[in-house]
Protein backbone atom coordinates (compact mmCIF):
# COMPACT_ATOMS: atom_id res chain seq x y z
CA UNK A 1 0.00 0.00 0.00
CA UNK A 2 1.20 3.50 -0.73
CA UNK A 3 2.01 5.88 2.07
CA UNK A 4 0.20 9.02 2.98
CA UNK A 5 2.04 12.33 3.24
CA UNK A 6 1.10 12.80 6.89
CA UNK A 7 1.62 9.20 7.98
CA UNK A 8 2.56 9.22 11.60
CA UNK A 9 0.85 12.55 12.25
CA UNK A 10 -2.18 12.13 14.45
CA UNK A 11 -5.16 13.58 12.64
CA UNK A 12 -8.07 15.50 14.09
CA UNK A 13 -8.74 14.12 17.54
CA UNK A 14 -12.04 12.44 16.84
CA UNK A 15 -13.24 9.71 19.11
CA UNK A 16 -13.97 6.24 17.73
CA UNK A 17 -17.70 6.83 18.00
CA UNK A 18 -17.58 10.09 16.06
CA UNK A 19 -15.49 8.46 13.38
CA UNK A 20 -17.86 5.57 13.11
CA UNK A 21 -20.86 7.88 12.89
CA UNK A 22 -19.13 9.87 10.13
CA UNK A 23 -18.26 6.61 8.36
CA UNK A 24 -21.87 5.41 8.47
CA UNK A 25 -23.15 8.77 7.33
CA UNK A 26 -20.86 8.62 4.27
CA UNK A 27 -22.02 5.07 3.53
CA UNK A 28 -25.63 6.26 3.65
CA UNK A 29 -24.79 8.94 1.10
CA UNK A 30 -23.17 6.19 -1.06
CA UNK A 31 -19.73 7.77 -0.82
CA UNK A 32 -17.23 5.00 -1.57
CA UNK A 33 -14.63 4.01 0.97
CA UNK A 34 -11.07 4.21 -0.34
CA UNK A 35 -7.92 2.49 1.02
CA UNK A 36 -6.50 5.23 3.24
CA UNK A 37 -9.87 6.29 4.66
CA UNK A 38 -10.63 5.51 8.26
CA UNK A 39 -12.89 2.46 8.59
CA UNK A 40 -14.16 0.39 11.51
CA UNK A 41 -12.00 -2.68 12.16
CA UNK A 42 -14.89 -5.14 11.69
CA UNK A 43 -15.60 -3.58 8.25
CA UNK A 44 -11.95 -4.03 7.29
CA UNK A 45 -11.83 -7.59 8.59
CA UNK A 46 -15.07 -8.61 6.91
CA UNK A 47 -13.89 -7.16 3.61
CA UNK A 48 -10.52 -8.91 3.83
CA UNK A 49 -12.29 -12.18 4.50
CA UNK A 50 -14.82 -11.69 1.72
CA UNK A 51 -12.39 -10.44 -0.93
CA UNK A 52 -9.61 -12.92 -0.16
CA UNK A 53 -12.00 -15.86 -0.14
CA UNK A 54 -13.36 -14.63 -3.43
CA UNK A 55 -9.77 -14.50 -4.74
CA UNK A 56 -9.06 -18.02 -3.48
CA UNK A 57 -12.18 -19.24 -5.28
CA UNK A 58 -10.92 -17.81 -8.56
CA UNK A 59 -7.53 -19.46 -8.12
CA UNK A 60 -8.83 -22.86 -7.00
CA UNK A 61 -11.47 -22.52 -9.72
CA UNK A 62 -8.75 -22.86 -12.34
CA UNK A 63 -8.20 -26.49 -11.32
CA UNK A 64 -11.43 -28.26 -12.36
CA UNK A 65 -11.38 -26.68 -15.82
CA UNK A 66 -7.61 -26.84 -16.23
CA UNK A 67 -8.17 -30.57 -16.09
CA UNK A 68 -9.66 -30.41 -19.62
CA UNK A 69 -7.24 -28.07 -21.42
CA UNK A 70 -5.14 -30.87 -22.90
CA UNK A 71 -8.23 -32.84 -23.87
CA UNK A 72 -10.41 -30.10 -25.37
CA UNK A 73 -12.23 -31.52 -28.42
CA UNK A 74 -10.84 -28.97 -30.92
CA UNK A 75 -8.09 -26.38 -31.22
CA UNK A 76 -10.66 -23.57 -30.96
CA UNK A 77 -12.18 -25.03 -27.79
CA UNK A 78 -8.70 -25.37 -26.38
CA UNK A 79 -7.88 -21.71 -27.10
CA UNK A 80 -11.16 -20.62 -25.55
CA UNK A 81 -10.61 -22.72 -22.43
CA UNK A 82 -7.03 -21.49 -22.07
CA UNK A 83 -8.25 -17.89 -22.28
CA UNK A 84 -10.95 -18.62 -19.74
CA UNK A 85 -8.64 -20.26 -17.23
CA UNK A 86 -6.16 -17.40 -17.71
CA UNK A 87 -8.99 -14.98 -16.91
CA UNK A 88 -9.68 -16.86 -13.66
CA UNK A 89 -6.05 -16.34 -12.67
CA UNK A 90 -6.47 -12.68 -13.54
CA UNK A 91 -9.62 -12.40 -11.43
CA UNK A 92 -7.79 -13.92 -8.49
CA UNK A 93 -4.99 -11.39 -8.90
CA UNK A 94 -7.30 -8.37 -9.21
CA UNK A 95 -9.01 -9.47 -6.01
CA UNK A 96 -5.83 -10.19 -4.05
CA UNK A 97 -4.66 -6.67 -5.00
CA UNK A 98 -7.94 -5.20 -3.80
CA UNK A 99 -7.60 -7.04 -0.47
CA UNK A 100 -4.00 -5.88 -0.12
CA UNK A 101 -5.19 -2.27 -0.10
CA UNK A 102 -6.66 -3.17 3.30
CA UNK A 103 -3.16 -3.75 4.67
CA UNK A 104 -3.18 -7.52 4.43
CA UNK A 105 -0.03 -8.94 2.80
CA UNK A 106 -0.52 -11.30 -0.13
CA UNK A 107 1.51 -14.04 1.50
CA UNK A 108 -0.71 -13.99 4.58
CA UNK A 109 -3.74 -14.62 2.40
CA UNK A 110 -2.03 -17.42 0.49
CA UNK A 111 -0.97 -18.98 3.77
CA UNK A 112 -4.54 -18.84 5.06
CA UNK A 113 -5.68 -20.74 1.97
CA UNK A 114 -2.92 -23.35 2.12
CA UNK A 115 -3.41 -24.06 5.82
CA UNK A 116 -7.15 -24.43 5.33
CA UNK A 117 -7.90 -21.41 7.51
CA UNK A 118 -9.55 -19.55 4.64
CA UNK A 119 -12.39 -21.01 2.62
CA UNK A 120 -13.09 -20.93 -1.09
CA UNK A 121 -16.31 -21.60 -2.98
CA UNK A 122 -17.38 -25.18 -2.27
CA UNK A 123 -18.42 -25.69 -5.91
CA UNK A 124 -14.79 -26.26 -6.92
CA UNK A 125 -14.60 -29.38 -4.79
CA UNK A 126 -16.62 -31.27 -7.37
CA UNK A 127 -14.84 -33.21 -10.15
CA UNK A 128 -15.00 -32.50 -13.90
CA UNK A 129 -15.71 -35.95 -15.26
CA UNK A 130 -16.52 -35.19 -18.91
CA UNK A 131 -16.07 -32.39 -21.45
CA UNK A 132 -19.70 -31.40 -20.85
CA UNK A 133 -18.66 -30.35 -17.33
CA UNK A 134 -16.63 -27.53 -18.88
CA UNK A 135 -19.85 -26.37 -20.54
CA UNK A 136 -21.90 -26.76 -17.37
CA UNK A 137 -19.36 -24.82 -15.29
CA UNK A 138 -19.32 -21.90 -17.71
CA UNK A 139 -23.08 -21.82 -18.06
CA UNK A 140 -24.12 -22.52 -14.45
CA UNK A 141 -21.19 -21.73 -12.17
CA UNK A 142 -20.09 -18.60 -14.00
CA UNK A 143 -23.74 -17.71 -14.52
CA UNK A 144 -24.28 -17.88 -10.77
CA UNK A 145 -21.06 -15.94 -10.18
CA UNK A 146 -22.27 -13.13 -12.45
CA UNK A 147 -25.50 -12.80 -10.48
CA UNK A 148 -23.48 -12.64 -7.28
CA UNK A 149 -20.92 -10.22 -8.64
CA UNK A 150 -22.88 -7.65 -10.64
CA UNK A 151 -24.31 -6.01 -7.47
CA UNK A 152 -20.78 -5.96 -6.02
CA UNK A 153 -19.70 -3.52 -8.74
CA UNK A 154 -21.71 -1.03 -6.65
CA UNK A 155 -20.37 -2.11 -3.24
CA UNK A 156 -19.03 0.46 -0.79
CA UNK A 157 -15.32 -0.37 -1.02
CA UNK A 158 -13.79 1.34 -4.08
CA UNK A 159 -10.98 -1.10 -4.98
CA UNK A 160 -13.33 -4.10 -4.64
CA UNK A 161 -16.03 -2.44 -6.73
CA UNK A 162 -13.51 -1.55 -9.46
CA UNK A 163 -12.12 -5.09 -9.55
CA UNK A 164 -15.67 -6.42 -9.87
CA UNK A 165 -16.38 -4.20 -12.89
CA UNK A 166 -13.44 -5.72 -14.72
CA UNK A 167 -14.35 -9.24 -13.61
CA UNK A 168 -17.99 -8.98 -14.64
CA UNK A 169 -17.03 -7.89 -18.15
CA UNK A 170 -14.94 -11.02 -18.53
CA UNK A 171 -17.44 -13.35 -16.86
CA UNK A 172 -20.02 -12.86 -19.59
CA UNK A 173 -17.57 -14.41 -22.06
CA UNK A 174 -17.20 -17.32 -19.63
CA UNK A 175 -20.91 -17.89 -19.35
CA UNK A 176 -21.54 -17.67 -23.07
CA UNK A 177 -18.75 -20.03 -24.05
CA UNK A 178 -20.13 -22.52 -21.50
CA UNK A 179 -23.65 -22.21 -22.87
CA UNK A 180 -22.22 -22.65 -26.37
CA UNK A 181 -20.54 -25.92 -25.34
CA UNK A 182 -23.84 -27.12 -23.84
CA UNK A 183 -25.80 -26.04 -26.93
CA UNK A 184 -23.53 -27.97 -29.29
CA UNK A 185 -23.69 -31.09 -27.12
CA UNK A 186 -27.43 -30.83 -26.48
CA UNK A 187 -28.03 -30.60 -30.25
CA UNK A 188 -25.45 -33.24 -31.13
CA UNK A 189 -25.64 -37.03 -31.15
CA UNK A 190 -27.82 -38.80 -28.56
CA UNK A 191 -24.63 -39.66 -26.66
CA UNK A 192 -23.57 -36.00 -26.61
CA UNK A 193 -27.03 -34.94 -25.50
CA UNK A 194 -26.89 -37.49 -22.67
CA UNK A 195 -23.48 -36.15 -21.68
CA UNK A 196 -24.88 -32.61 -21.44
CA UNK A 197 -27.84 -33.85 -19.37
CA UNK A 198 -25.50 -35.76 -17.06
CA UNK A 199 -23.40 -32.64 -16.49
CA UNK A 200 -26.51 -30.59 -15.70
CA UNK A 201 -27.68 -33.32 -13.31
CA UNK A 202 -24.43 -33.17 -11.38
CA UNK A 203 -23.85 -29.36 -11.41
CA UNK A 204 -27.37 -28.04 -10.85
CA UNK A 205 -27.69 -28.40 -7.08
CA UNK A 206 -24.11 -27.39 -6.25
CA UNK A 207 -24.70 -24.27 -8.40
CA UNK A 208 -27.94 -23.48 -6.56
CA UNK A 209 -26.01 -23.83 -3.29
CA UNK A 210 -23.29 -21.43 -4.46
CA UNK A 211 -25.33 -18.51 -3.13
CA UNK A 212 -24.75 -19.79 0.39
CA UNK A 213 -27.03 -20.83 3.22
CA UNK A 214 -30.66 -19.67 3.31
CA UNK A 215 -31.23 -16.19 4.75
CA UNK A 216 -32.67 -17.72 7.89
CA UNK A 217 -29.27 -19.35 8.60
CA UNK A 218 -26.88 -16.75 7.20
CA UNK A 219 -25.12 -14.95 10.03
CA UNK A 220 -23.33 -12.24 8.02
CA UNK A 221 -26.23 -10.98 5.93
CA UNK A 222 -27.55 -8.10 8.00
CA UNK A 223 -24.30 -6.35 8.93
CA UNK A 224 -22.84 -6.79 5.45
CA UNK A 225 -25.92 -5.26 3.91
CA UNK A 226 -25.66 -2.27 6.20
CA UNK A 227 -22.06 -1.85 5.11
CA UNK A 228 -23.08 -2.19 1.46
CA UNK A 229 -20.66 -5.01 0.79
CA UNK A 230 -23.60 -7.29 0.16
CA UNK A 231 -26.54 -5.76 -1.68
CA UNK A 232 -28.97 -8.66 -1.98
CA UNK A 233 -29.57 -11.62 0.31
CA UNK A 234 -28.50 -15.16 -0.57
CA UNK A 235 -32.08 -16.22 -1.24
CA UNK A 236 -32.82 -13.21 -3.46
CA UNK A 237 -29.76 -13.93 -5.60
CA UNK A 238 -30.54 -17.65 -5.72
CA UNK A 239 -34.09 -16.94 -6.90
CA UNK A 240 -32.78 -14.68 -9.65
CA UNK A 241 -30.40 -17.41 -10.80
CA UNK A 242 -33.14 -20.02 -10.94
CA UNK A 243 -35.57 -17.71 -12.72
CA UNK A 244 -33.09 -16.93 -15.46
CA UNK A 245 -31.56 -20.39 -15.82
CA UNK A 246 -34.64 -22.62 -16.00
CA UNK A 247 -35.81 -21.17 -19.36
CA UNK A 248 -32.27 -21.55 -20.71
CA UNK A 249 -32.33 -25.26 -19.80
CA UNK A 250 -35.64 -25.56 -21.64
CA UNK A 251 -34.10 -23.93 -24.70
CA UNK A 252 -31.25 -26.43 -24.52
CA UNK A 253 -33.79 -29.25 -24.39
CA UNK A 254 -32.37 -30.43 -21.06
CA UNK A 255 -34.26 -31.05 -17.85
CA UNK A 256 -33.43 -29.60 -14.46
CA UNK A 257 -32.98 -32.42 -11.93
CA UNK A 258 -35.71 -31.17 -9.58
CA UNK A 259 -39.11 -32.92 -9.70
CA UNK A 260 -40.64 -30.15 -7.57
CA UNK A 261 -39.60 -27.33 -9.87
CA UNK A 262 -42.56 -25.38 -11.22
CA UNK A 263 -43.54 -21.84 -12.13
CA UNK A 264 -45.57 -20.08 -9.46
CA UNK A 265 -48.07 -17.65 -10.97
CA UNK A 266 -48.66 -15.90 -7.66
CA UNK A 267 -45.04 -15.15 -6.75
CA UNK A 268 -43.96 -14.87 -10.41
CA UNK A 269 -40.96 -17.03 -9.54
CA UNK A 270 -40.09 -20.71 -9.73
CA UNK A 271 -40.73 -22.90 -6.72
CA UNK A 272 -37.99 -25.44 -6.15
CA UNK A 273 -37.57 -28.63 -4.15
CA UNK A 274 -35.74 -28.84 -0.84
CA UNK A 275 -32.02 -28.08 -0.98
CA UNK A 276 -29.78 -30.66 0.69
CA UNK A 277 -27.89 -28.33 2.96
CA UNK A 278 -26.21 -31.24 4.72
CA UNK A 279 -24.22 -31.83 1.56
CA UNK A 280 -23.26 -28.16 1.37
CA UNK A 281 -21.93 -28.13 4.94
CA UNK A 282 -20.13 -31.45 4.40
CA UNK A 283 -18.29 -30.07 1.37
CA UNK A 284 -17.45 -26.82 3.20
CA UNK A 285 -16.05 -28.84 6.08
CA UNK A 286 -13.67 -30.57 3.69
CA UNK A 287 -15.55 -33.74 2.90
CA UNK A 288 -16.43 -32.99 -0.74
CA UNK A 289 -15.21 -35.27 -3.52
CA UNK A 290 -12.08 -33.21 -4.34
CA UNK A 291 -11.28 -31.01 -1.31
CA UNK A 292 -8.00 -32.72 -0.52
CA UNK A 293 -6.89 -32.88 -4.15
CA UNK A 294 -7.64 -29.17 -4.75
CA UNK A 295 -5.79 -27.98 -1.69
CA UNK A 296 -2.83 -30.27 -2.36
CA UNK A 297 -2.58 -28.89 -5.91
CA UNK A 298 -2.33 -25.35 -4.50
CA UNK A 299 0.22 -26.38 -1.85
CA UNK A 300 2.36 -28.13 -4.47
CA UNK A 301 2.19 -25.13 -6.81
CA UNK A 302 3.28 -22.82 -3.98
CA UNK A 303 6.09 -25.09 -2.75
CA UNK A 304 7.37 -25.99 -6.22
CA UNK A 305 7.42 -22.32 -7.19
CA UNK A 306 9.38 -21.18 -4.15
CA UNK A 307 12.78 -21.43 -5.82
CA UNK A 308 11.50 -19.39 -8.79
CA UNK A 309 10.24 -16.62 -6.52
CA UNK A 310 13.53 -16.60 -4.62
CA UNK A 311 15.65 -16.65 -7.78
CA UNK A 312 13.74 -13.75 -9.35
CA UNK A 313 14.18 -11.69 -6.21
CA UNK A 314 17.89 -12.55 -5.96
CA UNK A 315 18.33 -11.49 -9.59
CA UNK A 316 16.46 -8.22 -9.01
CA UNK A 317 18.49 -7.45 -5.87
CA UNK A 318 21.78 -8.16 -7.65
CA UNK A 319 20.88 -5.85 -10.53
CA UNK A 320 19.69 -3.12 -8.20
CA UNK A 321 23.00 -3.37 -6.30
CA UNK A 322 24.96 -3.13 -9.55
CA UNK A 323 23.07 -0.01 -10.60
CA UNK A 324 23.69 1.60 -7.23
CA UNK A 325 27.41 0.92 -7.33
CA UNK A 326 27.65 2.15 -10.96
CA UNK A 327 25.88 5.39 -10.06
CA UNK B 1 8.49 -18.67 3.68
CA UNK B 2 10.35 -16.61 1.07
CA UNK B 3 10.21 -12.85 0.97
CA UNK B 4 7.28 -11.30 -0.86
CA UNK B 5 7.92 -9.58 -4.21
CA UNK B 6 7.36 -5.82 -4.07
CA UNK B 7 3.99 -4.33 -5.02
CA UNK B 8 3.64 -2.17 -8.15
CA UNK B 9 0.84 0.18 -9.18
CA UNK B 10 -0.15 -0.15 -12.82
CA UNK B 11 -1.28 2.65 -15.15
CA UNK B 12 -2.58 1.97 -18.65
CA UNK B 13 -3.11 4.36 -21.58
CA UNK B 14 -6.13 2.96 -23.39
CA UNK B 15 -5.39 4.82 -26.62
CA UNK B 16 -3.11 7.56 -27.82
CA UNK B 17 -4.58 10.90 -26.93
CA UNK B 18 -5.74 9.76 -23.49
CA UNK B 19 -3.84 9.88 -20.20
CA UNK B 20 -2.56 6.80 -18.38
CA UNK B 21 -5.11 5.64 -15.83
CA UNK B 22 -4.60 3.62 -12.67
CA UNK B 23 -5.98 0.10 -13.17
CA UNK B 24 -4.73 -1.84 -10.15
CA UNK B 25 -1.60 -3.37 -8.73
CA UNK B 26 0.49 -6.52 -8.89
CA UNK B 27 3.61 -8.13 -7.44
CA UNK B 28 6.86 -8.42 -9.41
CA UNK B 29 10.52 -8.88 -8.55
CA UNK B 30 11.65 -5.93 -10.70
CA UNK B 31 10.34 -3.28 -13.09
CA UNK B 32 10.84 -5.42 -16.18
CA UNK B 33 8.77 -8.23 -14.70
CA UNK B 34 6.17 -5.71 -13.50
CA UNK B 35 5.69 -4.52 -17.10
CA UNK B 36 5.42 -8.09 -18.40
CA UNK B 37 2.94 -9.08 -15.68
CA UNK B 38 0.94 -5.89 -16.22
CA UNK B 39 0.65 -6.70 -19.90
CA UNK B 40 -0.67 -10.20 -19.10
CA UNK B 41 -2.92 -9.10 -16.26
CA UNK B 42 -4.39 -5.79 -17.39
CA UNK B 43 -4.32 -5.81 -21.21
CA UNK B 44 -5.70 -9.20 -22.28
CA UNK B 45 -8.44 -7.56 -24.38
CA UNK B 46 -6.95 -4.53 -26.13
CA UNK B 47 -7.30 -2.39 -23.02
CA UNK B 48 -4.15 -0.46 -23.69
CA UNK B 49 -1.35 0.79 -25.91
CA UNK B 50 1.08 1.85 -23.17
CA UNK B 51 1.81 0.81 -19.58
CA UNK B 52 3.45 2.61 -16.65
CA UNK B 53 4.54 0.71 -13.56
CA UNK B 54 5.42 2.49 -10.30
CA UNK B 55 6.55 0.89 -7.07
CA UNK B 56 3.66 1.34 -4.63
CA UNK B 57 6.06 2.40 -1.90
CA UNK B 58 7.21 5.32 -4.12
CA UNK B 59 3.74 6.85 -4.28
CA UNK B 60 3.01 9.61 -1.79
CA UNK B 61 -0.64 10.47 -1.28
CA UNK B 62 -2.67 13.08 0.57
CA UNK B 63 -4.14 12.00 3.87
CA UNK B 64 -7.94 11.54 3.73
CA UNK B 65 -8.28 13.02 7.23
CA UNK B 66 -6.81 16.26 5.84
CA UNK B 67 -9.10 16.43 2.84
CA UNK B 68 -11.38 19.06 4.34
CA UNK B 69 -8.48 21.43 4.89
CA UNK B 70 -7.01 20.69 1.50
CA UNK B 71 -9.99 20.60 -0.78
CA UNK B 72 -12.98 22.28 0.79
CA UNK B 73 -11.74 25.89 0.55
CA UNK B 74 -12.28 25.76 -3.21
CA UNK B 75 -15.96 24.88 -2.75
CA UNK B 76 -16.99 28.41 -1.76
CA UNK B 77 -15.02 30.11 -4.53
CA UNK B 78 -17.79 29.93 -7.04
CA UNK B 79 -16.44 33.08 -8.74
CA UNK B 80 -13.71 30.82 -10.19
CA UNK B 81 -16.29 29.28 -12.49
CA UNK B 82 -17.68 30.87 -15.63
CA UNK B 83 -21.23 29.99 -14.57
CA UNK B 84 -20.91 32.46 -11.63
CA UNK B 85 -21.28 35.43 -13.98
CA UNK B 86 -24.49 36.78 -15.41
CA UNK B 87 -24.34 37.32 -19.13
CA UNK B 88 -26.56 40.27 -20.15
CA UNK B 89 -29.10 39.45 -22.79
CA UNK B 90 -27.89 39.88 -26.34
CA UNK B 91 -24.17 39.71 -25.48
CA UNK B 92 -22.50 37.09 -27.66
CA UNK B 93 -19.20 35.18 -27.78
CA UNK B 94 -18.70 35.33 -24.02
Amino acid sequence: MYTSISDGIVGAAESGDEREAAFNERLDRSVKVEPNDWMPEPYRKTLVRQISQHAHSEIVGMLPEGNWITRAPSLLRKLILLAKVQDEAGHGLYLYSAAETLDTPRDAMVEALLTGKAKYSSIFNYPTLTWADVGAIGWLVDGAAIINQIPLTRCSYGPYARAMVRICKEESFHQRQGFDVMWKLAHGTPEQHAMAQDALDRWWWPSVMMFGPPDSASPHNEQSMRWKIKLFTNDELRRKFIDQTVPQAEQLGLSIPDPDLRWNDVTQHYDIGAIEWDEFYRVIKGEGPCNRERLQARIDAWDDGAWVRDAALAYADKHAAKETSAA
Amino acid sequence: MSKEWPLWEIFVRSENGLAHKHVGSLHAADSEMAVQNARDLYTRRNEGVSIWVVKSSDIVATDPSQSEALFEPSEDKTYRHATFYHVPEGVKHL
